[in-house]
């Protein structure tokens, strides 16, 4: 039987493994030569848009990464923070879109159990799971599949491991009738004087497997990660990775146990392109040379052979570094938890990578271009065109204010998750100070009075129809979410979900909105530290709408201050701190109650006062003044008034008045909060300058506004709560 | 008095019970290793929530043919006190000191809540703080909840006052027989129970009604 690397490299073998002609060129001159058919394997996964952001990397780096916070910013594994007293928060956020689109379950639970791991190699403990999800129209025939296949993943992988998931987002559009959106978040803690990075130094140390065995799946996952959908990517299952989630929290546990020890040099999870790409980016990292023997290596399937073994994307496996001799007490350690253990190969002084396979060499490359030497891409981009004003005479048969409140209570956009999040274990671990449902989800550091809050947000209809505002307002949004419980925003992940950026009106849609996003993490001090881009998210030439979903990170130094977002007492006055423009375009009135799918601006996000009215719930809430906080987004003032009743079943009155945009605007920087009497005063002198609207007052259980109209908390909480499970059971 | 919490592979809330143990006894509790044939002499045995043994093959089974549970059926039989939740439940029923069997969900989907409870029996080792009748809130976060037993074996189990918890009328999250939501052996110091009593044991948490359970039975071993 002839060897695979026997194989004639033809230009259909290039094309199929994703690489241009150009590329491939590039990969001849780096090699000296053709690279044979497993290195051929190896550059296409190292040099494919999901791990070596071709296209991404050029804007990615106007992005603000610094501040005195960061301990790392991108990169890494993971983005780390310091929050005080020798804590960091390590987090990031990770797309799986196309595998769960053809495999919802185990393409939803892979995602989770790979963004733990990532969190886990730098020595953290993972302690909060969250995710932004989206779909297509509710009514799409695959819908309902993948909604429930993607849930039960994404808990069957997290409730299994043991971390709680605390929060996210669920949103419907068409555009993500042929491309649905999986990005999972994991925040984790660890001691500042024990991060792990995944440098691999020390020439002769050994390079050590650990985790599950090695088997065929996920087999150039990343190329297909790469790659534009079409009618049949159904074919492309087999390149679905399946998890073990019992597996991994073995391997949590072993590695924690290793990291208390000083054995580790370096480690990295074989994430997408597996052993290919952990080893290639440690020993780039580090500056040194690697050689592995793949006959080594723990397989579950008989006669791989060396490429299949270097791509797999077999889940549960790590990479590291120990240095020389600490093996004995490794193993014991990875023994004891049931798990692989496995030398298979040292570093070497070479700056190669070299792999041995039955007696063979299989692979001889050079580390530099493999790790970063594919190209980097300026593709032709062109601005999105400005968006058309809302036009006034559209309001002329829209309904009635209270049809068009219940309208929107029961959209696809506000309805209650609980349908979802009931699935996920929101509270092991005993830290869950606030699990889904509020603003910001807030877990508490163990073993101390500190918690973190944690937000996910993105407006696609806003970054649709204008890239920059659309950027600046994710940030923005998350940033308040954050401030709204009390905490202080620190830092962002982000994951940037596009079509092709060989489109340039779609590459334009991304530079817009990294531009806002870069602006808004400026002024508002609120650095990105992780993230993942995922492009071609396209079926048929369809794109997505514009997804840069934003994860935001803040702290609270004292959890007992923290507050949620629903009225607690009745008689406490309700402000709205916030101008009110009454900002229609793109709103969720445009598109659910007036059915109206024309391309509209988004408001305007005026950064400097997010900063101030941020400033103003956080420092409020610190003395004590605030019952509630709700920041104003989708479905405006009304829909948060609404939302504010519900938790606690407490109405309000309403004294105020406006017309549809008053109500339903969806202007920026806005929050609504509850006091209580006797300190309205002193918050209102604390205000200052902010402009500040008495709205009203908590009382009974009917939310009245306007001059005359009102309705009941319970009818209010039956079609809030009605919504999913009535789709779900449709 | 010496505690013990069993740590299976694959346990999830063994950190959260011992914390809870630590806070009403002064001490950490031991933690068991599932491999270890020989556990000290204990007082009180804690069967922790997770998912031992990834619950392959049938939750809980695994686990109770694992070395350390011939150890805690054998204090149990000597007179020590046993604590399962969750997985642990499961763990209980699978190796015989409790009867009957968790199924999965009637919902066919995993529920993470909070429930509120009756104490139907304040008189077992872990429920004397509570009012005979009084209604707690604590969460539950299972798949397999979903108490089953047979006719006599309810009868049984009504007949001797052992059904130590219930889900209040209309919130039995997961089709349990007769709302049951806890159980004991015939002594009232075995007991298994699906909610979580440790994840809401201080008011940070949103309340404090499961701290009863472990300051309970410290008071009756003390």
């Amino acid at each position: 039987m002839s060897h695979i690397n026997d194989t004639p490299i033809t230009d259909e073998l290039v094309a199929e493994h994703g690489l241009t002609p150009d590329e491939f060129q590039m990969v001849c001159d780096h090699m000296g030569r053709v690279p044979n058919y497993t290195e051929l394997g190896v550059f296409s996964v190292m040099w494919s848009e999901h791990c070596s952001y071709k296209s991404s990397r050029k804007w990615l780096k106007k992005l603000p990464i610094s501040g005195p916070q960061v301990i790392q910013g991108p990169g890494e594994n993971a983005g780390v923070i310091d929050i005080g007293d020798g804590d960091a928060a390590v987090f990031k956020m990770e797309s799986h879109n196309h595998p769960s689109f053809i495999e919802p379950y185990q393409g939803a639970a892979t995602g989770v159990g790979g963004i733990m791991r990532d969190v886990f190699t730098m020595g953290a403990r993972p302690v909060a799971n969250l995710n932004a999800l989206r779909f297509g129209a509710p009514d799409h025939p695959k819908t309902r599949h993948l909604v429930a296949g993607v849930v039960s993943g994404i808990g069957g992988y997290g409730n299994c491991m043991g971390v709680p998931t605390v929060g996210g987002e669920i949103n419907f559009d068409p555009s993500y009738n042929g491309n649905n959106l999986v990005n999972a978040m994991c925040v984790g803690v660890a001691r500042t004087d024990k991060i792990f990075y995944a440098a691999a130094t020390g020439i002769g140390s050994p390079v050590v497997y650990v985790g599950s065995k090695t088997g065929r799946d996920g087999i150039h996952g990343a190329t297909m990660a790469s790659a534009e959908f079409d009618d049949a990517s159904e074919e492309k299952r087999p390149t679905v990775q399946v998890g073990d989630p019992f597996t991994e929290k073995l391997l949590l546990e072993a590695c924690q146990e290793l990291m208390a020890s000083d054995a580790i040099i370096g480690i990295q999870d074989m994430g997408a392109a597996g052993l290919t790409s952990s080893s290639v980016e440690m020993a780039d990292k580090g500056g040194v040379g690697i050689v592995l023997n793949l006959d080594k290596v723990p397989v579950r399937e008989t006669h791989m052979t060396g490429y299949e073994m270097l791509l797999s994307e077999s889940q549960e496996r790590m990479l590291m570094v120990l240095k020389p001799g600490r093996e004995p007490e490794a193993k014991a350690i990875f023994d004891r938890w049931g798990l692989d253990f496995a030398v298979i190969g040292e570093l070497t002084d070479t700056n190669r990578m070299v792999v041995h396979h039955a007696g063979r060499e299989i692979a001889d490359m050079p580390l530099g271009p493999l790790a970063d030497g594919a190209p980097e891409y300026d593709r032709p981009h062109v601005p999105t065109p400005k968006a058309a004003d809302f036009n006034a005479a559209w309001l002329d048969t829209a309904p009635d204010t209270l049809s068009a409140l219940k309208t929107l209570m029961g959209s696809s956009e506000v309805a209650s998750r609980r349908w979802v999040y009931e699935q996920y274990d929101s509270m092991v671990m005993g830290d869950t100070v606030a699990g889904p449902g509020g603003d910001a989800a807030l877990v508490r550091v163990h073993g101390t009075h500190k918690g973190l809050a944690m937000s996910t947000d993105v407006n696609p209809r806003y970054c649709f129809a204008d890239p920059v505002e659309g950027g600046k307002q994710a940030v923005a949004e998350a940033y308040r979410n954050i401030c709204a419980v009390g905490a202080k925003p620190l830092a962002i992940t982000n994951c940037l979900n596009f079509g092709n950026p060989e489109r340039p009106e779609i590459m334009g849609q991304f530079v817009g909105c990294l531009e806002g996003m870069g602006e808004a993490g400026k002024t508002l001090d609120f650095p990105v530290v992780s993230g993942n881009v995922s492009l071609y998210n396209e079926t048929n030439g369809t794109g997505i709408l514009p997804t840069p979903a934003i994860g935001g990170v803040g702290l609270i130094q004292d959890l007992n201050k923290a507050i949620g977002n629903s009225f607690t007492q009745n008689g406490q006055v309700i402000y709205l701190l916030g101008q009110t423009k009454g900002h229609l375009g793109s709103s969720l009135y445009q598109r659910d109650v007036l059915d109206n799918h024309e391309i509209v601006a988004p408001p305007r996000v005026d950064l400097t006062l997010e900063s101030a009215h941020g400033h103003l719930v956080r420092d409020a809430i610190d003395q004590g003044l605030l019952a509630a906080a709700h920041d104003v987004s989708d479905g405006g003032l009304l829909v948060a008034l609404a939302e504010m009743c519900l938790t606690h079943g407490i109405g309000a009155e309403i004294d105020t008045d406006g017309d549809t945009g008053y109500w339903f605007g969806e202007d920026q920087a806005r929050y609504v909060v509850s006091v209580a009497a006797d300190k309205a005063e002193a918050f209102e002198a604390l205000a200052g300058d902010v402009s500040l609207t008495r709205l009203g007052k908590t009382s009974g259980n009917t939310l009245t506004f306007g001059s005359s109209l009102s309705i009941s908390v319970s009818e209010l909480h039956d079609i809030y709560e009605g919504w999913f499970p009535a789709l779900m059971s449709s | 008095m010496q505690a013990a919490v069993i740590v299976f592979p694959g346990s999830n809330c063994d950190r959260d019970v011992a914390v809870c143990l630590e806070a009403a006894t002064g001490q950490a509790p031991i933690m068991a290793w599932h491999g270890d044939a020989n556990l000290p002499k204990c007082d009180l045995i804690v069967l922790p929530g997770g998912f031992s043994y990834g619950d392959y093959l049938r939750c809980g089974s695994m686990a109770a043919n694992s070395p350390i549970m011939r150890e805690v059926v054998e204090q149990a039989h000597k007179g020590a006190s046993v604590l399962g939740i969750c997985n642990g439940f499961q763990v209980l029923t699978e190796c015989g000191l409790l009867p009957g069997v968790l199924m999965q969900n009637k919902g066919l989907n995993f529920v993470c809540r909070n429930t509120q409870l009756n104490v139907t029996n304040n008189k077992t080792a872990f429920t004397s703080l509570y009012g005979a009748g009084e209604e707690i809130t604590i969460p539950v976060a299972h798949n397999e909840g979903n108490y089953f037993a047979d006719d006599d074996t309810l009868k049984q189990l009504q007949d001797e006052d052992r059904i130590a918890l219930t889900y209040a009328k209309g919130d039995n999250p997961n089709g349990a027989c007769l709302d049951i939501a806890g159980i004991s052996d015939a002594s009232g110091r075995i007991v298994g129970m699906m909610p979580h009593p440790e994840r809401r044991a201080e008011a940070t948490l949103g309340g404090d009604d499961g701290k009863r359970m472990f300051s309970g039975i410290v008071e009756v071993l003390s």
